[in-house]
């Protein structure tokens, strides 16, 4: 990389490694891309932002070929040579590699197999391990993996199998990397390490295009950022000058391409700060202690004491692993690990949660961080998933009043701002921050006096991200008690009266809103105690 | 479907407040796309054999004969349905109604227990039987699958040690009526059967006025209704369908007392599936067990729950089996497992659970018991039988694979 051409002169004098001309993608009923373009340098970092529904990631399936040639309108252009990928094996072939949010690699088979899989090293069918092992061991010190190739995919971290993914890539001979999202599900460590390596790999001549909510990480890391709105290109904008200089576009530039407004504020005005008057004390735990499941002598939350107040929104910060997850878990039911010791009080009045349907009964809500898995029935429409937990509540003399159900739904699917055509919408086909809707819209139909929210806001888009901070806050104001678990800092600091943070399972920190900082919050989550 | 000018300069669609009647039945028949395929598929099969047997297809009494003929699996494939929907499945069925209807033959035959007291004691045991699985599955945690392999082996054995490996004969007239009998017929002689043209009045009146008690709730709560129109050719249809099914029925020796059972099972499990909390509960464990669990479902007792309701099923069943045969034989209910599992999946269960009604077991049930009698009447040999309903199966199934890829993609 020159650094005496200025990017405005590189871009006109090097021919794009992509270049994506009027794509139009119709599915039966929707335009999902309209007349998009999209064009990426060589050896860039190129970003693409957007709400949810803007059309990211059809777009990415439409160039990896998901979408294969002839279901789309429009024309791609690869390496200067117009192409049509039938497939997605066809895309790879040219070099292209998707990666996708949710990973594909199968937890049973051990590193290396995955990393060859579908392109084993093989003579005749038969698969030399050797060859096979050699390979994935330089594939892996290439991204930094610090594994056995023998390992079970299974027995490593997200972040661990994330740059098994990349690795992967990196053996089909890639040209152009996509990620989606591909620091939703690491930690700080682990998405900084991740960053560093699409950085690496971008000095070795590999495009990357990156799908990403977390602005600052494409602040951080992207020479220009493409902004989709309503399946259309709105703007593509040069992050910085050259690859080595600091970022010249601000987040909220962004922010103001994505969402078609500025939004002056990514917080709505909290009707009302509980400060000394809040209520009185909602919930309050003293020395909660939970064991692994399995390994039963570790302790992943260690004698944890804290308290929320009628009307008061408190966070929870905590790096992976610092056990927040594992607490509300555990008090809510036991749903997680083995309980040793600790007592749970609503409204001043010892209770049990030994079981769900307990900590419902004692007006406690768990809003689950992994909304698919634990928190909705896909298959299901939005009217069921919305009174599965209240059903009691719809019911007659053990019969469900499915009208007074559909009611209820349709109250909150105009109140929530759910977008669908009907609540008989099944929810797989919502997207994210809609879905997160619906699982909130659950819990406040089960009328808690607290409501612990687990990462609410995780991998949604900032238009449904400020409508959930803006039914949070009239939780808190019609006197409910909120413990917000988040692992985003501006968000706690934004929303929060108080934050607890965590390390290692123990509570090593309550910090007023007044004292509250990122750098605050960020030393006490890695205070190490042991 | 109406198209009316439309704005073009807004970006976002404002969503129409009400929508038209088009869109409604679309959206109605894309939600239910297996069930109504199926519906669909069934009318056309029976119009089929109807025209290839010369009409005997829907004579009075071969109707009656196809309702005995069938009922049996009709019973297990709803109870059968409800499991699978549950994300289970049961394999043990056809043994469990063998040993059954064994025990009630001994109870009747050698002990001349009365009949009714047999029948009460049987789907006490089928609840017993199902009890004995649901524990190992649902509080023990061993797949269905196993638990109910090994159901399978265990009540066969049960039923050739209970019969000594012979046939017990015969039953008591009252229990023999279980599944050869008819309602009894009575006032004036007239061309029909009197009691059955009474039941199916009864039934239109009360299909019309839960039509109406509907439509007028969902009116209440301003929820979209069909128009007027459409909604009273729907009654009509209804009201078309039974009153051609009652007068076929009625001209021959009317209700079959086993269609009486079948049609309670079909509206108490289908509220229960439907509007009852523990129904609700079936398909969100089915569906996500973890959401379920985390949602305050109580997944083990609604497991529990589902095999019991089975085993009490498969107990109906075996003896609704034995009064057809008038006999408890240790080869009964053989392969009955299979034929309920499959009228479930063409019935519209899903592999993965979550999905399925009980009506769609029965809709299921009749399309392999039409191809069965149609095939016999028209003289196609069971080795050919066995073949056509093999590939209705894969079709069922593989039209609903085709079917929601093309929807998902």
């Amino acid at each position: 990389m020159t650094a005496a051409t200025t990017g405005a002169q590189e871009a006109q004098a090097v021919r794009p490694i992509l270049e994506m001309r009027s794509i139009t993608k119709t599915f039966p009923g929707v335009k999902a891309l309209s007349d998009v373009h999209l064009t990426v340098r060589p050896g860039e970092i190129h970003a693409i932002c957007g709400e949810n529904g803007a059309g990211k990631s059809t777009l990415m399936k439409v160039l990896s070929g998901v979408h294969g040639h002839g279901s789309y309108e429009g024309e791609i252009l690869f390496e200067g040579e117009p192409v049509a990928f039938r497939d997605i094996r066809a895309s790879e072939k040219r070099g292209i590699v998707i990666i996708h949010q949710e990973l594909a690699l199968v937890p049973y088979l051990s590193i290396a197999e995955n990393i060859f899989l579908g392109n084993e090293h093989a003579t005749r069918g038969v698969i030399s391990w050797n060859e096979t092992l050699r390979s994935a061991d330089r594939l892996m010190k290439r991204v930094g993996l610090p594994e056995k190739p023998q390992t079970r995919v299974a027995d490593i971290g997200v972040g661990k199998q994330q740059l098994v993914e990349i690795a992967k890539a990196l053996s089909k001979e890639v040209k152009l990397l996509i990620l989606d999202e591909p620091t939703a599900a690491l930690n700080d460590e682990d998405s900084g390490k991740l960053l560093q390596l699409i950085l690496e790999l971008r000095e070795q001549g590999i495009a990357s295009i990156i799908i990403s909510h977390k602005l600052n990480e494409i602040r951080h890391i992207a020479d220009s950022v493409t902004i989709l709105r309503d399946g259309r290109t709105i703007e593509t904008l040069p992050v910085r000058e050259t690859p080595s200089a600091e970022p010249e576009l601000s987040e909220d530039r962004i922010i103001r391409g994505m969402v078609g407004r500025d939004l002056d504020n990514r917080f709505p005005d909290r009707t009302h700060y509980a400060g000394e008057d809040a209520g009185e004390t909602a919930l309050s735990v003293t020395g909660w202690t939970v064991r692994h499941p399995i390994d039963h002598q570790r302790k992943v939350v260690d004698d944890v004491s804290l308290e929320v107040r009628r009307g008061e929104i408190v966070g929870i910060a905590g790096l992976m692993g610092a056990g927040r997850t594992e607490l509300a878990m555990n008090i809510f039911g036991r749903s997680y690990g083995i309980h040793d010791g600790g007592t749970v009080a609503v409204n001043g009045r010892e209770v049990q949660t030994r079981t769900v349907p307990d900590a419902v009964g004692h007006g406690i809500a768990y809003v689950t961080e992994d909304r698919k898995t634990y928190g909705l029935n896909l298959i299901d429409n939005i009217n069921r998933n919305i009174s599965l937990a209240s059903l009691p509540g719809f019911t007659r003399r053990g019969v469900v009043d499915e009208h007074e159900e559909r009611r209820v739904a349709e109250h909150f699917r105009k109140s929530m701002n759910i977008k669908a055509p009907t609540v008989f919408e099944q929810v797989q086909r919502l997207s994210g921050g809609n879905q997160q809707k619906v699982v909130l819209s659950k819990w406040i139909h089960a009328g808690p006096e607290v409501l612990i929210l687990d990462e609410p806001t995780r991998g949604i888009d900032i238009g449904a991200k400020y409508e959930i901070y803006t039914v949070i806050d009239e939780l808190a104001a019609q006197g409910k008690a909120v413990l917000f678990i988040s692992s985003e800092l501006p968000e706690l600091l934004g929303m929060c009266d108080r934050i607890y943070t965590m390390a290692a399972g123990r509570l090593t920190g309550e910090i007023a809103r007044e004292d509250a900082t990122q750098e605050v919050l960020m030393r006490h989550m890695t205070m190490d105690r042991s | 479907m109406t198209t009316t000018t439309t704005r073009s300069s807004a970006p976002s669609p404002a969503p129409s407040p009400a929508r038209s009647a088009g869109e409604l039945l679309l959206a109605g028949l894309r939600n239910n796309m297996r069930q109504y395929g199926m519906l669909v598929a069934l009318a056309l099969i029976v119009v089929l054999f109807q025209i290839w047997t010369d009409g005997t297809l829907l004579l009075p009494n071969n109707v009656s004969n196809l309702v005995q003929q069938n009922s049996y699996i009709l019973i297990l494939a709803m109870g059968m349905m409800i499991v699978i929907i549950a994300g289970h499945i049961d394999l043990s069925v056809g043994s469990l109604a063998a040993f059954v209807g064994a025990l009630a033959a001994v109870m009747m035959v050698k002990h001349d227990m009365p009949w009714a007291l047999a029948l009460v004691l049987s789907l006490l045991i089928g609840a017993a039987a199902g009890a004995w699985q649901g524990f190992w599955i649902a509080y023990v945690g061993i797949p269905s699958f196993i638990v109910t392999l090994a159901g399978m082996l265990l009540f066969r054995g049960a039923t050739q040690i209970v019969l000594e490996g012979q046939s017990i004969a015969p039953f008591p007239k009252g229990f023999q009526n279980i599944a050869q009998g008819f309602i009894p017929e009575m006032g004036p002689y007239t061309q029909y059967h009197n009691p059955t043209l009474l039941i199916g009045l009864a039934v239109v009146a009360v299909i019309l006025f839960q039509e109406w008690r509907d439509r007028r709730r969902q009116t209440a709560y301003e929820l979209d209704v069909l128009p007027f129109n459409l909604w009273l050719l729907k009654c009509a249809a209804i009201v078309a369908a039974v009153v051609a099914f009652t007068l076929t029925l009625a001209s021959y020796h009317g209700v079959p007392v086993v269609l009486l059972i079948l049609c309670a099972l079909l509206i108490g499990l289908g509220f229960v599936m439907r509007n009852a909390v523990v129904g609700r509960h079936v398909y969100a464990l089915g569906g996500n067990k973890a959401a379920a669990k985390l949602s305050g479902v109580k997944d083990k007792r609604v497991t529990f729950l589902v095999f019991v309701n089975m085993g009490v099923l498969a107990a109906l069943a075996g003896c609704v089996y034995a009064a057809r045969l008038n006999a408890g034989t240790p080869q009964a209910g053989i392969n009955f497992e299979l034929e309920a599992i499959a009228a479930a999946f063409i019935g519209g269960a899903s592999m993965s659970g979550g999905v399925g009604t009980v009506l769609g077991a029965i809709i299921g049930g009749l399309v392999l018991g039409v191809l069965n009698n149609g095939m016999s009447l028209v003289g196609i040999g069971t080795d050919y039988q066995q073949v056509i309903k093999g590939l209705v199966l894969l079709a069922a199934v593989g039209f609903d694979v085709w079917n929601k890829r093309k929807v998902g993609s």
